[in-house]
């Protein structure tokens, strides 16, 4: 008998004006030991399915058709009280972001004890012994102690050990992990899943395992249903679902990933739905001003840049503590290339890239642009370095004033810079918005009312605005689903193509790398330790730790090829 | 840590001395204490003599050096218009207004945090929200008034409780405590809903959001999925995250509850302080303003720094 069964559930969210159906006819089930992904854009549906399982729909949502069985018994109609009773003490969840799952008030130990608690009848001692006892069973060492630190002390991937430690408290049949690695770096990535299939293997737990990632799908699942706009579109066993996907939607979503063995010149976009916008970067061109350096020549030169930061305050400044980000770094980016700058989090990659934008003042070493000294002071950077340098953030959703008009915001760094007033300035906000592919109409609206791609898209419009020569790309695509990342970096490409723009690419996503780079730099510890060309890197690694994270890149090799060739 | 504790003490320090120096100025200025206490019939011996003995011939700033001094060893002057030192007369007052605070403090706390969370638990109940409707009268209504209508209604009304002072007092060591006696206790009920009423609608306001916003965190979705009871993600989880912001506004508002208490004390004649102060005002006698001024600041500064330091014993994250 299945563990976990889910038939023809649909789930509904009841506005005044109109019901949206986030999940429609959904069929799923999942073996003991099985682990079954699901895997879809943002907006598929996915996590309503995690938390209607659960009995977690924020209002108004509900389930209005279909069951879900759990052991054979109906759980969908439960009350709140006996749904209470199943959570965490059968069926248990995982949530992605580590940092905000945790309670950061109370120990780990108390969050654990209070867990064991409100499920076995467990004296306060005995409790601590199975907290103890599962801290280590997820492979926090010296769990002893560990277990009074408040979360904080934890790094990301001890705290997703935690969580897990958390939804194991009373051995529960059925895990449903919900993105359970995607705030963390590709190792601890790796060993998060490890630990996930450990529990399916040994402990014949069953697993829903909920991402966007076609890599964490392909290395861990037995089983995988895809999931497009709350509908059920393909599901099977993963090595047939991902190498001979049968429905359309399927096939784009497999030709949108990134691959990390093929470099193309443009990535295939999605175009089940329509979903595809297009931009028109190349008629930027035509009133672009003509780069003055010869492409190829060296147009950042940056030698031995540092930056510490105070980690541990005194009043005796022998006595405070620094953490050092950089240390010491050398690199020259060339006139229209794409450097880019790999590393795990906390490896400084973003604290060079604002060192270069004059955001952190420098500690130590020299910056020079086209020549000139551009060095970060606390004062900054001089103002012609600034207009000729933007740059375009992680996170679409804080980088943009959201009590700002669009058009406004396009504007500003034109505005700030004195180079365009009245008129123009407005033709040229028409003309960028035009370009990237949102049309001019859309700079009366608010960032609010678009999607995170399409504020992506603002992002890059505003960076072009003063008409900049070199773009810093902070993990430009890291928010978004996989069919937007491709359109905007084949954006990022148009500017390199038709406007002759030198970019520097940071990102922790070795394949989008592989893809939009034409040199490497990889940063660890605030090192670099090994800069080369991107083919060059991949295929013939020099220094250890470049081969270390090349090797925990997941291949994709079971991935299908079928419309990589449209590019 | 330590460092931490150190410089907020420093910058406290230098609020005070702040202060000290406005309370200082006010006795330069404000008219001149010579006139005040010699009257009419005064040579110019006269004033000259007591200048002298007043230390006004010194230079500005060895006046304010000795004012502190005299300051710090409790020595605040002596009333102009009592002619006793104003020390005295403060720790006669003190324990009225104190106890005055203590009450409406804590009335406000309790009912602000337990309405808080009670309105953010049931926010679409109808008793929720005709809580929140009725706190914008507690927020909107002059103290004064609240003070003249609780008065109307309670007291002359239905006669159920004193319309003024503090009824009978004990001595405890040096300090009048109406905590003893029934009418001690009975003459606070009025006095203190009305100075506390303002401080609990805002807290109970503020709960209220703190704990909307923390009810969206992942940490209590995760809490749910955990299987804990309502109860323990309510009160355990829920309320603790929203204390930090509580803690903060909660401070300035004892403050201000001790500094606003003159209302309240003129409307009820109650002998504090504040109503001290009021008395000071009429008849100009610096000394007390100052002394007042200064009280004030005082404790200002210490809530402030307690709040500072009970952050830390709230939030691990700010210990290390």
């Amino acid at each position: 008998m299945a563990l976990l069964e889910i038939e023809n559930l649909t789930v509904q969210f009841p506005t005044r004006r109109e019901t949206f159906v986030a999940v429609k006819d959904a069929h799923l089930t999942v073996e003991p030991g099985q682990i079954h992904g699901l895997v879809g854009e943002s907006g598929a549906g996915k996590s309503t399915i995690g938390a209607a399982v659960m009995g977690l729909l924020d209002p108004p949502g509900k389930i209005t058709g279909g069951v879900i069985r759990f052991r054979g018994e109906e759980i969908s109609g439960l009350d709140a009280e006996a749904m209470a009773s199943l959570r965490g003490r059968k069926i248990s969840m995982i949530f992605q972001d580590p940092l905000t799952s945790l309670n950061p008030l109370f120990t780990v130990g108390q969050q654990l004890v209070e867990t064991i608690r409100a499920h076995l009848h467990l004296s306060e001692t005995e409790a601590l012994a199975r907290a103890i006892n599962l801290i280590d069973r997820v492979g926090i060492p010296d769990a002893r102690a560990r277990v009074n630190q408040y979360p904080h002390q934890f790094s990301g991937g001890m705290r997703q050990r935690v969580v897990i430690a958390l939804a194991l408290c009373s051995e529960p049949d059925v895990i449903i992990a919900d993105e359970p690695t995607t705030a963390l770096d590709v190792s601890i990535q790796a060993q998060i899943l490890d630990l996930i299939k450990g529990l399916a293997r040994e402990r014949r737990v069953g697993v829903i395992l909920i991402t966007h990632d076609m890599g964490v799908i392909a290395d861990t699942t037995d089983v995988v249903t895809v999931m497009y706009r709350g509908e059920v579109v393909e599901s099977g066993p993963t090595a047939r679902v991902l190498g001979a996907p049968s429905h359309p939607y399927t096939k784009s979503l497999i030709a949108a990933v990134p691959r990390p063995t093929v470099k193309l010149h443009r990535f295939p976009l999605i175009d089940y739905g329509g979903r595809v916008t297009g931009f028109a970067i190349a008629d930027l061109a035509r009133n672009w001003p003509k780069s003055t350096g010869e492409r190829g020549a060296p147009l950042i030169e940056i030698e031995g840049i540092s930056k510490r930061f105070v980690s541990k305050q005194a009043i005796l400044p022998s006595r405070r503590g620094y953490f050092t980000a950089v240390d010491s770094a050398s690199f020259t980016i060339r006139q229209g290339e794409v450097f880019g700058l790999v590393g795990e989090s906390g490896s400084g990659k973003s604290t060079i890239a604002r060192m270069i934008a004059g955001l952190y003042p420098v500690d130590g070493g020299t910056v020079r642009y086209g020549g000139r000294d551009v060095t970060a002071t606390t004062r900054g950077v001089p103002d012609w370095y600034r207009r000729e340098i933007q740059m375009i953030f992680q996170d679409p959703y804080s980088s943009l004033n959201p009590r700002m008009r669009v058009d406004e915001i396009v504007a500003e760094p034109a505005r700030h810079h004195g180079l365009l007033k009245g008129q123009a300035l407005r033709n040229r906000v028409a003309e960028l918005l035009d370009r990237v592919g949102l049309g001019a109409e859309a700079g009366v609206k608010f960032p609010h009312e678009f999607s995170g791609g399409q504020r992506q898209r603002i992002s890059i419009a505003r960076a072009l605005a003063t008409q900049p020569r070199f773009l810093i790309c902070d993990e430009p695509t890291s928010a978004l689903d996989v069919s937007i990342q491709a359109q905007i970096l084949n954006i990022l490409k148009d500017l390199q193509d038709h406007l002759g723009l030198t970019m520097l690419f940071i990102s922790h996503d070795l394949p989008v790398v592989r893809q939009m780079c034409d040199r490497v730099g990889v940063m660890k510890d605030g090192k670099l330790v090994e800069v080369a060309e991107t083919e060059t890197l991949f295929e013939a690694p020099q220094h250890p730790y470049t081969q270390h994270l090349l090797s925990l890149m997941p291949r994709l090799d079971g991935l299908s090829d079928e419309g990589l060739a449209v590019a | 840590m330590v460092s931490y504790i150190f410089r907020r003490i420093l910058q406290s320090v230098l609020v005070l001395l702040v202060v000290g120096l406005v309370a200082f100025a006010m006795f330069r200025f404000v008219g001149d204490p010579v006139d005040t206490m010699l009257g009419q019939e005064r040579t110019v011996q006269d004033i000259e003599r007591l200048r002298e003995s007043l230390g006004l011939n010194d230079p500005f700033f060895v006046q304010y050096w000795n004012f502190l001094g005299r300051a710090l060893q409790g020595d605040l002057g002596i009333s102009y218009r009592q002619g006793r030192p104003v020390a005295e007369i403060i720790a006669e007052r003190l324990p009225a207004t104190l106890e005055l605070a203590a009450v409406s403090g804590t009335f406000a706390l309790l009912m602000g945090i337990g309405l808080g969370v009670f309105t953010a638990i049931r926010r679409h109940g109808f008793s929720a929200n005709a809580i929140m409707a009725l706190s914008l009268i507690g927020v909107s209504l002059p103290t004064f008034l609240i003070g003249i209508l609780l008065i109307y209604l309670f007291a002359v009304e239905l006669r159920w409780l004193p319309s003024f002072g503090r009824g009978e007092t004990v001595m405890v060591g040096g300090w009048s405590t109406g905590f003893l006696t029934q009418s001690g206790l009975i003459a606070l009920i009025l006095p203190s809903i009305t100075l506390g009423l303002y401080q609990m609608t805002l807290i109970m306001r503020l709960v209220r959001s703190e704990m909307l916003e923390v009810m969206r965190q992942d940490y209590i979705r995760f809490a749910r999925a955990r299987g804990l009871s309502q109860r323990a993600i309510h009160f355990r989880h829920a309320l603790k995250n929203t204390l930090v912001p509580v803690i903060t506004v909660t401070g300035l508002q004892l403050g201000s509850i001790i500094a606003f208490a003159i209302i309240t004390e003129t409307v009820f004649q109650w002998p504090g302080v504040g109503l001290l102060f009021i008395n000071a005002i009429q008849f100009v006698d610096i000394p007390v303003m100052a002394a007042y001024l200064m009280l004030i600041s005082v404790m200002f500064v210490g809530i402030n720094l307690i709040v500072d330091l009970l952050y830390v014993a709230i939030d691990p994250r700010l210990r290390s």
